[in-house]
């Protein structure tokens, strides 16, 4: 496959619960190395394609290919090992576990087969990859804090951690500063954004601050009812109409102006 | 693997016991003898709490490694202790193995009442059929060690004591590996394992082999101890329950804590009895209710404490 096909090809995506629409007719492409914002309202079916591409759901219909592979039908941790990763909108960590416990556990899952998963854990050459962890992430100061007792953007910057030790080529966040303060929200993204782009992963996530969204993706994908409604730039998506009036709310637009 | 301070206690713990059971009387003999066999079921147990499950059925695996003792023993006349343990080792991992296929499906009460109802179908068995030694059991004839039959309980203590060292061992290594370290990752959080890439289903299905090898190594020991087996003793739900109150009475800290947690029960039981043999069992639980209560980590957290304490901390 070579390096101009898409990296992500998704075609005629539905999710249904019952009578309930979730998702309809989601035709996409991701290239590689792009950073892509999934917005919308509660309810539009952000989380849900997240969901799907991820394994956590499977379609009612459709396809999901990741470098010309299926991905319909496999299990979470296949899709993991194929390489794809994702962060949660609540974090999903070890809370009763330290920081370097968590991060040692995922590190040594990537680097292991099943066989070498009977082997000693905790070993020089893992705690140089956690050092380095660690201090791409800036987690140093939080090393041996148990999670339960550490702040939300501490968690979150640990769940976005614990996901991209796996070396995956595309990361799915799902709204990755919400509970996260004005003030640490640009902060917190450049962390995570500079860390992303030296290991050059395809960067999928969902939003709901626009200025997050204005200032770290190249592709806007807006959602509404399930649906896919735009695809553009960040630039053009935000002054669209259609997007205006179901996305972001004419309210905001007009206090904006 | 023998580098670490619970291992190295382990050993010195093991090969101090041994000698000094050389000149203990018999009967505390015996109840180092009943308290490490037990230990074994304990460890076992122990690793799928820190897991977050609680079996209330490993009596099935104990009463297998029991019965398979006894059958080898009137069927095809096998005394070998190490022939004894291993069949009841195998034969409970064995049945493990495959049932782990369904219970690795389940979690909480129905992962706990699962066991149960296995162990119930077991005892039911045993109970009514006349061949297995109804609710009688079977006396087993003493073992023998490489052909030879020792005087005293003696030589039985030494590798009791032998299975119970290596065990811990195996088991503290074990839970050093990734596989190991998994149990408090897959109670905490299993969504994660997963998306980390790892099968939290094979992660469990290997624990709870491993618990019921233990645990049927544990029943084959108890039957060469006791010299008999039967239903009561070895299969009833109340021995299931009895292995699920070492188990929190020792503590899920560390694997010498089950060892340590069965002796006191064994001590306690016995005394328990003797001071009132109408309301032991009011003292039992009594002893139940204040670990719970005041020393939820159990016997090791105190033990923990007193040494952080020694140490200044």
């Amino acid at each position: 496959m070579g390096n101009n096909a898409p990296i992500l090809e998704v075609r005629d995506l539905l999710k249904t619960f019952g009578a309930v629409v979730a998702a309809k007719d989601i035709n996409v492409d991701i290239s590689r190395g792009e950073v892509v914002g999934i917005i919308g309202a509660n309810g539009a079916g952000k989380t849900c394609f997240v969901n799907m591409v991820t394994g956590y759901l499977a379609p009612t219909e459709g396809s999901i290919k990741f470098e010309g592979k299926e991905l319909v039908g496999l299990e979470t941790r296949k899709i993991t090992h194929s390489g794809i990763s994702r962060s949660f909108q609540v974090s999903q960590v070890f809370h009763s576990m330290t920081v370097a416990e968590n991060l040692m556990i995922s590190i040594a899952i990537a680097n292991n087969t099943a066989f070498d998963a009977l082997r000693l854990m905790d070993t020089p050459e893992l705690r140089q990859q956690l050092d380095a962890v660690l201090a791409r992430y800036k987690l140093e100061a939080h090393r041996d804090s148990t999670v339960s007792a550490l702040a939300q953007g501490v968690r979150k910057l640990l769940d976005i951690a614990m996901a991209v030790v796996s070396r995956p080529r595309i990361l799915l966040l799902d709204e990755p500063t919400s509970g996260i303060s004005v003030e640490e929200k640009f902060d917190f993204m450049d962390i995570v954004m500079d860390a992303l782009k030296e290991d050059g992963v395809t960067v999928l996530f969902v939003e709901h601050d626009m200025e997050i969204v204005a200032r770290y993706v190249s592709r806007v994908l807006a959602f509404y009812q399930g649906e896919i409604i735009a695809d553009m730039p960040p630039k053009k998506a935000l002054s669209d109409k259609k997007v205006q009036e179901f996305v972001i709310g004419k309210e905001h637009h007009k206090r904006k102006k | 693997m023998l580098e670490d301070k619970t291992s190295k206690f382990v050993l010195f713990g093991g090969v101090l016991i041994i000698l000094a059971g050389a000149f203990a009387p018999n009967w505390i003999v015996n109840q180092f003898m009943f308290g490490f066999s037990r230990a074994l079921a304990i460890v076992g147990l122990m690793v799928l709490w820190r897991t977050g499950l609680v079996s209330f059925g490993h009596a099935f695996y104990f009463g297998l490694g029991a019965y398979a003792v006894a059958i080898l023993d009137i069927q095809l006349g096998v005394t070998d202790v190490f022939l004894r343990l291993l069949a009841g080792a195998l034969v409970a991992g064995l049945a493990g193995f495959l049932l782990g296929f369904i219970l690795r499906n389940y979690r909480d009460i129905f992962f706990a009442m699962l066991n149960t109802a296995i162990s119930m179908v077991l005892f039911g068995i045993v109970v009514k059929t006349e061949s297995l030694g109804s609710t009688d059991g079977f006396a087993i004839s003493m073992s023998t060690i490489f052909g030879l039959a020792p005087e005293t309980k003696y030589p039985l203590f030494v590798i009791i004591t032998s299975v119970g060292v290596i065990a811990a061992l195996l088991v503290n290594y074990y839970l050093k590996t990734t596989y190991g370290r998994l149990t408090t990752a897959i109670r905490d959080n299993e969504i994660r394992v997963e998306y980390l890439g790892f099968s939290v289903a094979h992660a469990i299905h290997l624990k709870y082999t491993i618990s019921t090898i233990l645990a049927g190594g544990a029943g084959a020991l108890m039957a060469m101890s006791l010299g008999q087996v039967d239903p009561e003793s070895m299969i009833n739900w109340t021995v299931s329950g009895e292995l699920v109150f070492v188990t929190i009475l020792s503590g899920p800290g560390n694997v010498i804590a089950p060892f340590i947690g069965s002796l006191v029960f064994e001590v306690l039981r016995t005394y328990a009895f003797e001071l009132a043999p109408q309301a032991w069992q009011l003292i039992m639980g009594a002893t139940f209710l204040t670990i719970i209560f005041f020393l939820p980590g159990g016997i090791w957290s105190l033990l923990e404490k007193l040494g952080g304490r020694k140490n200044g901390k």
